[in-house]
């Protein structure tokens, strides 16, 4: 198992290139065995991951360009450990429901490669290959939205590519930065994260680098007003590309926050709490409004995932290990929930041609599956309990409650409104009489669609009820984070805040 | 009567000729065979060619002299032999672009290559000295060879450009010439490190004659260099040559010019006279930034390519204006990896050319013809993605890693400002190389005819080609021994 997380990164590569070599016609099963294979590499590393240590694991390094302390150095945490799983996991399960055929071979090709920036980025440990990684993944997915979505297809995927590229190029100056900091510090040049986040910095630079890193990163996620791109870029999409992007891409910026905002700049993150919380606030309201007058059903689907990315940048603001696991989670759960909401919606645009919800209507009685598990992947997006979305949901709004809870309680009313939108959705959607004659007789979800679903649905009930597996190495790996936080800040009042929101009252 | 003077040939140190002797002889040579048969092939010349310049190449790679040569007009030190190794490398694979799949009349002249031969000649010359004149000689080789390959492509197009580029090379001779004679006039000497002296010991007395010179310098630099406001030649001549030749233009002659921009202006770096800095900077920053908007509206690929090549000449010259050690290793690795890019592109360019303007009445690469390239040419179409990818500074590929380094050198060197400038540049410039992409990849193809793509393709253009996007691609592994010996030429050098 020595050089897991390299053969876990470069085989979607190497399968990508080898599968130019595949015939078109067995190109899509090539791409579902390579994913899984891919897949079941990453239980592997779960299964030997030990749950008992809050550090990287697996870390390999080699130097790459030694005289500008560039390495190729890779591991793995508890914070990390999932967000990759995911990844591999919602790209098989995006491969099987796929039905694209034209182009197919160049389509899965792509995701093969997007697949390798998206587990590269979780991986990389040191920073500017976290920098190849994440601006590499802006590639595939240029293509797969530009190439296979519909009509206003390439606008979408220059705005998305330009948004998110233009975002970045600041967070390279940050990096670089950082790194000559680093080294006028120790005389050492080093962008590995973990020396990085040894490193006390005074408040000032962190202010500005924070801002630099910070910028990148909420275009990504989308945070409010930087948004823009993402329903576009979902209403354009095919829905291999929605899956993805939704499922994991967006991921990307909040697990950036987590791993670099917070370790690096402990001071800086406390002095914008306030600021940033109340953007996500609005994020999760005002999305959730937009999501409530959309026409279009994947629309919803879209806003409802600011909303939701809202929560978990609250979440992860929270600055405690309830907060903050409790966000690594729901990015997860929204991960899988999103996913699959978009899958479906998928479904019946391949069967109606259209996403108008005001062409639906009474779909439960026609496609009483579709109906089922479109049901429960809208509760667990709600957050109902004893599904997968409550849980995380629960914990980072909890974490926040410690910061301040009146606006815990307005984050709270997001979640009502969420299923305000989403439970108009569903009946106007599925209850009611068939008004519109094309929806009688449509043919209900089968082979492929349901080998991809149901997987879904199952994690959806296992870890609502369960999720102490996914929460354990987890919180250990925050709790050690959480510590360095406190040890490095700079300011005291950083370190009393840290302690605050980390203490339960009345207790330890 | 004159007192004769008495020279030992020892302190000629003529082995630091040598390069340049080695590919004037070959010239010599080409002409020589010429004239006897005419029977000889393109591909003959053509390899004779590659073969001097690799002679040429053993000699500057061999070189082990002291660092004055021939009279002290001859300097050769590190950054003289690197950029040598740089004209001559970039050199060789951009002959064998002459044996495309189609027949130009003038890659059946032998005079091509010798004028080509020449031509680098002029470039070693300009590199290897600070001897104001002889820089004035070796610039002047070097373009009137230029002008002259430019114009034997024998269209309307190419007579205008070489035309162009004549008359404003021209006056970009005559600023050189008026800042020479300025500086020799302040100092008695035509010798850089020996104004530098003497402007130091004076201490940049009087200011407003180092200005004159400065800005008249300038002005000849920026032409050559094609800095904004003296861009505007670029894309009429670049459309008006071939690629292939345009692709060298793009290269070559510019790394010769900041050579010399980088001897001229480290010495007057040195005197911390403000408003030089100040005027420098301000070149830079339109140079990129107006470079990269102009860039955003062309609508041929080739149009695009040249004032990308502008943006990317101020991108690098911000090196001279931050001045450390690091920023001009920068330089040449930026340099390097864009030539790899570079190379990549034109060829494709000239790989893809059709007799007839197919697609445009005006221009002979508009962004339509890539259109849905992916469908009929897959590889094709992936090789000049990657290609464009590089250029425009995305991870992995080759710039980007330059880009890093001369970002990272304007950080360390406190230009903050200098390096968001930067960083922003390359967010724009990702604009106009994706549109290509969109083309390529994201459109339908207007016919599914690949022979009207490929009647120039031949075997050796793939090779190169394919040699570029291996580079391209690989490039994470080749930049750190690429830095090595750069860091360890320009170090020897003191810049």
């Amino acid at each position: 198992m020595d050089h897991i997380l390299s053969l876990i990164i470069f085989f979607p590569l190497l399968a990508g290139i080898a599968g130019f070599l595949v015939n078109k016609d067995s190109i899509r099963v090539y791409g579902i065995v390579v994913s899984a294979l891919e897949f079941s590499l990453t239980i592997a590393l779960w299964i030997g991951f030990d749950n008992n240590i809050d550090g990287f694991q697996f870390v390999e390094h080699a130097s790459l360009i030694s005289n500008f302390g560039m390495s190729y150095s890779i591991g793995v945490d508890g914070i990390s450990l999932f967000l990759v799983i995911l990844s591999t996991f919602m790209t098989m399960i995006a491969l099987i429901g796929l039905n694209i055929e034209k182009d197919a071979k160049n389509l899965i090709i792509s995701i093969l490669y997007l697949e390798m920036t998206m587990v590269g980025v979780f991986l990389s440990l040191d920073v500017i290959l976290f920098y190849l990684f994440w601006e590499f993944s802006l590639v595939p997915m240029l293509y797969i939205i530009g190439a296979w979505g519909s009509d206003r297809r390439i606008y979408a995927a220059i705005k998305f590519f330009l948004y998110t590229f233009a975002g970045s190029v600041l967070m390279l100056v940050g990096i670089l930065y950082m790194g000559y900091f680093y080294f006028q510090q120790t005389g050492i040049w080093s962008f590995s994260i973990v020396d990085w986040q040894l490193l006390s910095m005074p408040f000032n630079l962190q202010l500005w680098l924070f801002g630099a890193f910070f910028l990148a990163f909420a275009i990504k996620v989308p945070m409010f007003p930087f948004h823009t791109w993402l329903p576009y870029a979902h209403g354009q999409a095919p829905t291999i590309g929605s899956v993805i992007l939704a499922a994991v891409l967006l991921k990307m910026g909040t697990y950036g926050m987590v791993r670099f905002l917070l370790p690096l700049f402990p001071d800086a993150t406390i002095y914008f709490l306030m600021p940033i919380a109340i953007v996500a606030i609005i994020m999760v309201i005002y999305a959730a409004m937009v999501a409530y007058a959309q026409e279009d059903m994947k629309q919803v689907i879209a806003y409802s995932s600011i909303s939701h990315m809202g929560i978990i940048i609250l979440g992860i603001f929270a600055i405690n290990a309830e907060g903050i696991t409790g966000s690594i989670f729901l990015m997860i759960s929204h991960g899988i929930v999103s996913g699959a909401l978009f899958m479906l919606v998928g479904c019946i645009y391949d069967r109606r041609h259209t996403k108008n919800m005001s062409e639906f209507g009474g779909l439960a009685i026609s496609m009483p599956t579709f109906a089922t598990i479109y049901g429960i992947m809208l509760m667990a997006s709600v957050g109902l309990p004893l599904t997968i979305g409550f849980v995380g949901e629960f914990l980072s709004l909890m974490g926040f409650y410690k910061v301040n809870w009146l606006m815990t309680l307005f984050a709270g009313t997001g979640i009502i409104l969420g299923a305000v939108y989403m439970l108009t959705l569903y009946k106007r959607s599925f209850f009611g009489e068939i008004t519109n004659e094309k929806n009688r007789g449509l043919k209900d979800l089968h082979g492929r669609e349901l080998v991809a679903l149901v997987p879904l649905v199952a994690l959806v009930a296992i870890l609502g009820i369960y999720p102490k597996p996914l929460l354990e190495p987890i919180d250990l790996s925050v709790k050690k984070m959480l510590v360095l936080m406190h040890k490095k800040a700079v300011l005291p009042d950083t370190q009393d805040f840290i302690l605050k929101v980390n203490t339960i009252k009345g207790g330890e | 009567m004159l007192e004769p003077i008495l020279i030992s040939f020892e302190s000629l140190n003529i082995t630091s000729l040598l390069p340049m002797a080695i590919l004037v002889f070959g010239a010599l040579s080409i002409i020589c065979i010429d004239l006897m048969t005419k029977a000889l092939s393109r591909s003959f010349y053509t390899i004779l060619t590659v073969l001097f310049i690799t002679l040429s190449l053993g000699a500057v790679l061999g070189y082990h002299g002291g660092n004055r040569g021939f009279f002290d007009v001859v300097l050769v030190d590190g950054i003289a032999l690197l950029s040598q190794i740089i004209i001559l490398v970039t050199s060789a694979f951009y002959v064998p672009l002459a044996l495309g799949g189609r027949r130009f009349q003038e890659f059946a002249m032998a005079e091509f290559y010798a004028l080509f031969l020449f031509m680098i000649v002029g470039f070693q010359f300009m590199v290897a000295t600070d001897n104001l004149i002889l820089i004035f000689i070796g610039l002047e080789t070097a373009s009137l060879a230029l002008y002259t390959m430019i114009a034997m492509h024998n269209r309307k197009k190419a007579s205008e450009a070489a035309l162009k580029y004549f008359t404003m090379g021209a006056l970009a001779a005559g600023f050189y010439t008026m800042s020479a004679l300025i500086f020799y006039t302040l100092t008695g000497s035509v010798e850089i490190h020996q104004i530098a002296e003497i402007l130091q010991s004076k201490g940049f007395e009087p200011i407003i004659g180092v200005l004159a010179g400065t800005v008249f310098m300038l002005g000849a630099l920026g032409f050559k260099l094609s800095m904004v406001p003296f861009h505007t030649w670029t894309p009429d001549v670049y459309e008006g040559s071939s690629s292939a030749l345009a692709g060298y233009m793009s290269i070559v002659p510019k790394i010769a010019g900041f050579v010399v921009a980088l001897r001229f202006f480290d010495m007057l770096m040195d005197s911390n006279i403000v408003w030089l800095d100040n005027i420098l900077y301000i070149a830079v920053v339109l140079t990129m930034t107006l470079g990269n908007i102009i860039a955003l509206v062309q609508e041929d690929v080739k149009r695009m390519l040249a004032f990308s090549s502008i943006a990317h000449s101020g991108f690098v010259l911000s090196a001279i204006l931050i001045g450390s050690t690091e920023a001009h290793a920068g330089l040449f690795l930026y340099w390097v990896l864009f030539m790899l890019a570079n190379l990549g592109a034109f060829t494709m360019l000239w790989a893809t050319r059709h007799r007839k303007n197919l697609w445009d009445g005006r221009f002979q690469h508009p962004f339509v013809k890539f259109s849905g390239m992916i469908k009929i040419m897959p590889a094709n179409a992936v090789i000049m993605g990657i290609f464009m990818f590089a250029l425009a500074g995305m991870p992995p590929f080759s710039v980007f890693w330059g880009k890093l380094y001369l970002v990272s050198a304007a950080v360390n060197n406190g230009f903050i400002c200098l390096a968001i400038i930067m960083a922003l540049n390359s967010a724009i410039a990702v604009y106009y190389y994706m549109k290509l992409m969109v083309y390529m990849f994201l459109k339908e193809p207007l016919s599914n005819d690949e022979r009207i793509y490929t009647s120039n393709t031949s075997t050796t253009l793939k090779v190169i080609l394919a040699f570029a996007a291996f580079l391209t691609s690989t490039s994470v592994i080749i930049v750190n021994p690429l830095l090595e010996i750069i860091t360890n030429y320009v170090k020897i050098s003191g810049f």
